[in-house]
Formats: structure tokens, sequence, C-alpha cells
């Protein structure tokens, strides 16, 4: 379960969030649009301890995320699988190296690894690239290894901030049916995006917001921002 | 434990094989800053042997009167050998003094006629004086012209070599502390020069360094392969040095010899080069090691 209890963020006398609060249960498949600046970035570093609140309390889990120190996100991090619009991949490991990755700051075996990794690569289609580096790869395909990255460890929640953002149409389309795969094993994804086909097309739970503060928030929401 | 120990050894070396403009360019940073610390552990041997030499050339010598009994001329030797400042005492006799001095002009026939015509011995005993430091000449003159010994005491040549003591003892003042300072600057300047690099390298890889913490890594497992990369730059850095600058330094050293007779360069790097390596690898390692991890801290604070 994640919840946000009336929680602000100020960045230098400017709210970035004023008073959000939301629940989202376990296996929710849910969408935070708005437009640029209107504070979904936020909510995603929110949750996973990049910045803490200016007031509020955030819950993941067991973890009361406004109050952990720094040596304590690790554990928080390996809970959950991140996706981003510029991919984040490490650039010096390959694709599996980069998959592996987070399985080994996880502490798994070496045998585990060598058995999961190549069974996500085959899910996310990028068997035959398991040596390539992220420079000779296509935006999709990165996007790809990045969900592989986010799942191989099976994360109770995957939050993916502006994942289509840098992909066409069809690399688009692909990437949100992985996230519905993703979402179809029982983990709760937490999409932010402000792509309003993207939205429109999935039929889940929708929270919009506006300068910071959350105006609507509907169980099968539309991208409606005025 | 043992795994994550491994990963991080892997991922370090990995690192270093995979960034190779990057780590040749910091090694080659490291090099350059060894060579300075490699050239200031030498210099520095160069200059105390120069001081040594140069001290070895001062004494002074007390001359006693023609009828001084020699018992008490041992006596004062001896006297002086007890006191601490003094580090040598070469008692001369008449006799002595004379075939000295007929070896040294054995050669000249109208000085060695002149001796013999003479019949007697004219030369005085003495006694041949060094200090450990230049400075405690002045200290062991007024000894023997202000002590009960004065009576037999005929002339101490330190008066008349005052002027030239002086200002040798200044001079080897001036190297030991101008030397030990400049030493501690141009270290300061090598290792802050090394630590900009290698501050510069992770700089680069900054990005890299966050999305490692997003995915869950901790801060050791994010840490370890970037201070193993500096320690590896930093023994690479210290044996490539010691190669660079061994062939140098023996080319070298017979023109060191010809200026300084009492050092052979070529023959204390050949019995020293596992201490100077020694050297070379625990300031490499020391300084890729710690550079490293202070340079690494600020962006792990994602």
């Amino acid at each position: 379960m994640i919840a946000f209890h009336h929680v602000s963020k100020r960045y230098n006398g400017s709210d970035a969030l004023q008073d959000v609060n939301f629940k989202l249960n376990p296996g929710e498949f849910v969408s935070i649009v708005g437009k640029s600046g209107a504070g979904k970035s936020t909510i995603i570093k929110l949750l996973l301890g990049e910045e803490k609140p200016t007031n509020g309390r955030i819950v993941v889990g067991s973890y009361e995320v406004h109050k952990l120190a720094s040596i304590e996100l690790p554990q928080l991090r390996r809970q959950i699988g991140t996706i981003f619009q510029d991919f984040k991949l490490l650039p010096t490991k390959t694709a599996f190296e980069n998959i592996a990755f987070a399985l080994e700051v996880d502490s798994r075996s070496e045998q585990e690894i060598q058995e999961l990794v190549p069974q996500m690569l085959d899910m996310v289609g990028l068997a035959d690239k398991r040596n390539n580096f992220p420079h000779e790869l296509s935006g999709g395909e990165k996007q790809r290894v990045a969900i592989a990255r986010a799942m191989i460890h099976r994360p109770a929640v995957v939050v993916a901030d502006e994942p289509t953002g840098n992909l066409d149409e069809i690399n688009t389309e692909e990437i949100i049916k992985l996230l519905h795969k993703i979402n179809g094993l029982g983990t709760t994804v937490v999409l932010a995006t402000h792509n309003r086909h993207v939205v429109n097309g999935l039929g889940k739970r929708v929270i919009s917001l506006s300068d910071g503060r959350i105006i609507r928030d509907e169980e099968k929401g539309k991208y409606i921002i005025v | 434990m043992a795994t994550a120990l491994a990963r991080i050894f892997k991922y370090g070396f990995q690192q270093i094989g995979r960034n190779g403009w990057l780590s040749v360019a910091t090694i080659g940073v490291m090099i350059l800053c060894l060579l300075v610390f490699h050239g200031l552990i030498i210099s520095g041997v160069i200059t105390r042997a120069a001081i040594t030499s140069l001290q070895d050339k001062i004494d002074i010598s007390v001359y006693f009167k023609s009828n001084a009994l020699e018992d008490d001329m041992l006596q004062v030797a001896k006297a002086l050998e007890e006191l601490e400042e003094v580090k040598s005492v070469e008692y001369i006799s008449q006799d002595k003094a004379l075939t000295i001095f007929q070896e040294k002009h054995k050669e000249d026939g109208t000085i060695t006629s002149a001796i013999k015509e003479l019949g007697s011995n004219p030369l005085l005993a003495s006694i041949n004086i060094k200090a450990h430091n230049p400075n405690s000449y002045p200290d062991i003159a007024s000894y023997l012209e202000t002590g009960n010994i004065a009576p037999i005491i005929e002339k101490v040549t330190y008066s008349q070599n005052k002027l030239a003591i002086d200002r040798l003892a200044r001079l080897v003042d001036t190297f030991e502390k101008g030397g030990l300072g400049a030493t501690i600057f141009l270290a300061l300047v090598a290792a802050l020069v090394t630590f900009n690099t290698i501050r510069i390298a992770i700089y680069s890889n900054r990005d890299e360094l966050s999305v490692m913490r997003l995915v869950g890594a901790s801060n050791t497992f994010i840490k370890g392969p970037y201070i193993v990369a500096g320690i590896v730059y930093g023994v690479l850095a210290g044996t490539l040095s010691i190669i660079l600058a061994t062939p140098l330094l023996v080319a070298g050293a017979p023109y060191i010899h010809a200026f300084i007779p009492e050092m052979n360069l070529s023959a204390y790097m050949a019995g020293n080069w596992p201490i100077l390596l020694g050297y070379q690898l625990l300031f490499g390692v020391a300084l890729g090691g710690f550079s490293t991890a202070i340079a690494i801290r600020r962006y792990l604070r994602i």
C-alpha cells in the first residue's frame, strides 16, 4: 500500500505540491497526469526518497519514507522498480549487466542472475541484444531494458516517470503493453505522464494534478486538464 | 559478503577497462605527479649528500705552543671528544705534521732543502676538530680559547676562517629548511593535481552514480568499484613512474657524481629500489584511494 498524507513540498518559496492526499492499493494501475510543472515528478521523487516532503507523511508498504535516513533508502528502493523518460541505464554496462545490476545490489547469487536475466530479456524481446551497450540500442530497446531492470527483482511497485516521453508511437504502445502485463502479474504500477492517448487508452484510475494540487481522482478516469 | 566483495572488485577492473581513455588520462596525470614526488625524494637524498659533503669540508684546528707537553695535548683531545657537539677529533703530533708536510711538498726541492737546513721541526702539534653541526664551531672555539687550557694554545683557526664557516653554516641551514619547505609545497601541489584529476573523472560519472542509487545500490556497493579503480590507478602509476624515472636518474648519475663525489646515484638506486617503489606505491595508492573516496561522497546524497 502507498499513501500520501497531507504532503506538501516547497522549493525556494514556491509550492511544488500542496496538501496532497491519496492511497494506492496493492495491484492498482494509477496514472498521475498534469501539465509540466504540475507536480508529477515531485510525487515520484518523494516516493523514491529522492526528496523529503516539507510537510506530511509518505508511506510505502512498511516504510515511512519521509523518515528514512540516506543509508536506509537502498532498502526501500529495492522494493520499487523505477522507469524514467531518459532510461537512466548504466552506459558502461551491457543490457544483461544493467538488468543484473538490480539483482546484484540485492545480493542475489550468480546462479540466480544467470537464470533470471535471460528470462527477463526474453520477456521484453531483447534476448539477442544481451551483450549490447546502451549506446548500441534504440530508444524503445533502451526503455525495454529499463523495464526489465525495474521488474527483474519482482518488486511490489513499479514507478514510471514519463516512460514514453522520448519514444515514437509504436514504441509507446509496446511499453504501455508491457506495463499492462506487469500490472497483470499483480504489481502496482504508478505511471506519471502527460500523454493523453496513453491515459485515455488505459481505462484505469487517474489522479489529475494542477499547480501542485490534486484536482481530480477517478477510478476509470480520463486525461482532462483545463 | 564475499560475493559483494567479488562484485566490487569485478566492477572496479571493468570500469578501468571500459573507461579506457579516462583511465589512461588519469594514470598519466598520476604518473606525472608521482614523478614529482619521486624527484623530491631523490633531490632530498642528493641535497643531504651535498650537505654532508659540505659539512665534511668544514673543520677547525687548534695549534699548540711548541713547549706544550704531549700528555696535555692528548688530554685536550680526549676532553674535546667528550663534547657532544664534536663529531671527530684528530691529534697531529709535531712529527706527523712534518711527515704530512714533507709528503705534500716532496716534489718541491726548495721547500725540502729549506727544512733540511733548518735542522729542527718548525711545525706545531695540532688537533683537527669536526663538529656535527657547523653552528657549533663558535662554541668549540670559545671552549678552547677561554678554558683553562688556553695557556698551551698557540692559535685556533676558527677566527681566521670564521667568515667562510659562518657562510657555509648558513648555506647548510638554508638548504635544509628550504628543501623541506619546497618538498612539502610540491608534494601538496602533486596531491592536489591528482585529487582534481580523479574528481573530474568521477564528475563525468555522476549520472551513473545517481542511477545506481535509484536502483537501490548501497553507498559501499557504489563507492567500492571506484575506490578499487583508484587504488589500481595508484599501483600502475607508482610502478610506471619508477620504471620511467630509473633510466633517467642512472643516466644523470655521472654528472651528479662529478658535482658531489660522495654521491653514487646508480648505486643508491640499485640498493634502494624496493623502498623507492614502496614509497611510490604507498603515495599512489593513498592518493588514488583517498581522492576517490572524498570526491565520490557528494554524488551519493540522492
